[in-house]
């Protein structure tokens, strides 16, 4: 299961690394939530893939999962959220702004505004 | 250009209460199993996000007169302040109290004030995901 | 178990959610974030003394047994820190009633500001390290409200690299806590450091602790990951600057700071030698690019990677000389910055451009922003008895005691470029023919920005000349860093 899980998260990555190398905006932040999804898919992974019981709830089992994981992973999920859709907004409105969504033809910005 | 949308919006009059029922009812079940403030939050605004794609931003508002940056702040302090009522009372923050009562119709109940905190994020995720579709939304 | 350490927190957290409401009224505005900056910052002071007294508080969440909540832990590093921090944001916030525009006013300027001070001094009390992630999302997702506001284009073409640069370093983050948790089952700070120690730091710790390094590293602006810092930072507005200038890369200073005197002390010659190496890398790129600019901010900017080099150089000596001196240049280097940003902010506004070659003689229309902009240079510099002075001396003390002799010399010999570097403003800027100057701002505007800006500089004139009363505290902070064993007593006994 953690070979798998290595080369979901691997391609998760790749597929991240080679989207956010691209120069559209909206790519790019594509590709930051691919990279959040590894990162989330990588604690989970992290926590181990045992597949015990629930660690509530049912009175009597020994042999819990670890309960934190999918805690952090939704904290992270959730920042990852906020992230993405200020991003969004923010490449919405320079798009406006700036006529572009080509990375590279921003660069530098011009001294007058200021 | 004018676009015959009678279907979606004689649906989205109704889709919207059962996705909005539906999210409260997530919100409620995340007590005990799956669920809570945040994907209900995010359901509730999605009821809201379809009745926006049937009608549009203005009559929407009309409809639901809600200024959504109020709610950020309305969700943020009851969160805050469940969080830091147990200040007072010389528990450590962040400190939760539950028992069990006795509800008319209902029944026994738990009831827990961790409760109000997902209250609180309910209202900020309602908000903050509102706010964002305004804001793309609004300039044609 | 002691709530009392929170408020600094708190108080600025529940203040922004205020100020949230009532977007229109300026006076509402203006007075709520002074009033909550001057009560957090009352309870910071108290704080501050209570853990002179009382030593390290802590207070874990929801009265859960030590390992198992998240624990917040206050000791001298994190409360030294935190009152800077909120001393510097009244003067910035003052600052910036005058000069951040009234339309960035009315648009959620001042609940930013709180909600990055949250942000910052969670980040500098927290002792949970995926706690330590969310309070720097905290401050990352204020800071960029912050840095896009006003939606000018150059501030649109900065804030996206600004953006994409953090968020890729937060996935890091992330992955980087997972791999530690992977290791030691634990993200108590103060259980990290047991456990680790219990493993006894084999390769796997060391590759977590360069993993470490890259993420709070990219937040910190060392080499070679400083390279978004100019671009970004320069697209902000002065009041903005001079808050991200103080503030901003101090909490990835400071997280590397903890990470490396707590958990990663068991593989010295590795990632200590390695961080030294580092920072004096870091120190070069800065005065190069510090002495490549004709643009004032730039000249700035880069200053701010020196002075991280300067630090961390510090951190790596791992002895109490080495550290103290970290955090009295730390401290130093956050009020040095401030005042710095804040004057070339008056300097950008009276002349309305930031190219050097097009500034001139200002001396003559205004000598006493030319004398202050000496002292705050020769302060920067370390020249005694102003404030660089004694972080500086401390951290080459540290540096000979560990045996880094060549390297402790250089980092002397690189305080001779960073007055090159700012005295260059003093030159072009004051000396020399008058130049045509489109003034942004009127004269009077430019005086009222002026009181704070000296408040500050006369604060930082005070630190250094008042180094001797301050030494008590820098010493117990140096001494919590240099003995692990203080930070988790608290926290396992913190009861």
């Amino acid at each position: 299961m953690e070979i798998i899980m290595a080369f979901v998260i691997g391609l998760l990555f790749t597929a991240a690394v080679y989207l956010m190398l691209s120069r559209s905006l909206l790519r790019i932040i594509i590709g930051t939530g691919l990279l959040s999804h590894g990162a989330h898919l990588l604690i989970l992974t992290m926590g181990g893939l045992d597949g015990k019981a629930p660690p509530v709830l049912t009175d009597g089992v020994t042999d819990f999962a670890d309960p934190l994981p999918q805690a952090l992973i939704l904290t992270a999920i959730v920042i990852s959220f906020g992230v993405t859709a200020f991003f969004l907004v923010l490449a919405y409105r320079s798009y406006q702004e700036l006529d572009t969504d080509d990375i590279s033809a921003m660069k530098g910005g011009s001294e007058d505004d200021e | 250009m004018k676009t015959n949308d009678m279907i979606i919006q004689f649906t989205a009059k109704i889709v919207f209460f059962i996705i909005f029922f539906f999210a409260i009812h997530i919100f409620l079940a995340g007590h005990y199993t799956p669920g809570g403030g945040f994907v209900g939050g995010l359901l509730a605004s999605s009821a809201i996000v379809l009745l926006v794609l049937a009608f549009d931003i203005k009559t929407v508002r009309t409809v639901i007169p809600v200024n959504y940056t109020t709610l950020i702040g309305i969700g943020l302090l009851l969160a805050l302040a469940t969080a830091a009522f147990p200040m007072f009372k010389g528990d450590p923050f962040f400190t939760h109290y539950f028992d069990y009562f006795t509800l008319p119709l209902i029944g026994k109940t738990s009831l827990h004030t961790a409760m109000l905190f997902d209250t609180g994020v309910f209202l900020v995720v309602v908000g903050v995901t509102m706010t964002i579709i305004q804001t793309i939304g609004e300039d044609e | 178990m002691n709530n009392f350490l929170l408020l600094p927190i708190i108080i600025p957290f529940f203040f922004g959610m205020i100020l949230l409401f009532g977007q229109k009224s300026l006076r509402f505005q203006r007075g709520g974030a002074m009033i909550g900056l001057i009560i957090s910052f009352a309870c910071a002071v108290a704080l501050l003394f209570k853990v002179k007294n009382d030593g390290v508080q802590t207070v874990t969440f929801g009265g859960w047994p030590e390992p198992f909540g998240i624990t917040m832990v206050s000791d001298m590093v994190s409360a030294l820190l935190v009152t800077t921090t909120l001393l510097l944001a009244i003067f910035i916030v003052w600052y910036g009633f005058n000069s951040i525009g009234t339309a960035r006013e009315h648009f959620y300027y001042y609940p930013a500001i709180m909600m990055i001070l949250t942000g910052v001094n969670g980040a500098f009390t927290t002792g949970d390290i995926f706690n330590l992630f969310v309070f720097f999302e905290v401050l990352l997702m204020a800071s960029y409200v912050l840095i896009v506001l006003g939606g000018t284009k150059k501030q649109l073409a900065g804030s996206i690299k600004y953006i994409l640069i953090n968020v890729i370093s937060s996935a890091l983050f992330v992955i980087s806590v997972a791999y530690l948790y992977s290791v030691v089952g634990t993200l108590n700070m103060a259980d990290i450091a047991l456990k680790i120690a219990e493993v006894n730091q084999p390769g796997i710790i060391t590759t977590i602790a360069v993993l470490f390094l890259l993420v709070f590293g990219l937040k910190a602006a060392i080499f070679p990951l400083y390279f978004w810092l100019p671009t970004s930072y320069a697209a902000a507005p002065p009041p903005v600057l001079a808050l991200f200038g103080a503030l901003l890369t101090k909490v990835g200073v400071y997280a590397i700071m903890r990470t490396y005197t707590l958990f990663f002390i068991h593989d010295l010659s590795y990632t200590h030698e390695l961080l030294l190496w580092l920072s004096v890398l870091t120190i070069i790129a800065g005065c190069i690019g510090a002495l490549a600019y004709f643009d004032i901010k730039q000249i700035i900017i880069y200053n701010i990677v020196i002075a991280v080099g300067v630090i961390l150089f510090g951190v790596a000596q791992m002895n109490e000389d080495g550290l103290t001196g970290a955090m009295f240049y730390l401290i130093h280097d956050m009020i040095i910055k401030a005042a710095l940003f804040m004057l070339i902010g008056i300097i950008v506004y009276k002349t309305g451009t930031t190219d050097l070659r097009k500034m001139g003689g200002l001396m003559r229309s205004s000598p006493v922003l030319g004398w202050f902009y000496l002292i705050a240079a020769f302060g920067l510099a370390g020249i005694p008895p102003l404030s660089g002075f004694v972080g500086k001396l401390l951290i080459a003390k540290g540096g000979f005691e560990a045996g880094n002799l060549g390297t402790s010399i250089f980092i002397l010999a690189s305080s001779l470029l960073v007055l090159l570097s700012v005295i260059r403003i003093f030159i072009y800027a004051f000396w020399g023919e008058e130049q045509p100057t489109k003034p942004i701002l009127s004269k009077k505007q430019t005086t009222q920005l002026f009181i704070p800006t000296a408040i500050v500089i006369i604060i930082s004139i005070a630190y250094g000349v008042g180094a001797e009363w301050l030494t008590p505290f820098m010493n117990d902070a140096g001494k919590t860093l240099a003995d692990p064993s203080i930070y988790i007593d608290a926290v396992f006994k913190g009861e």
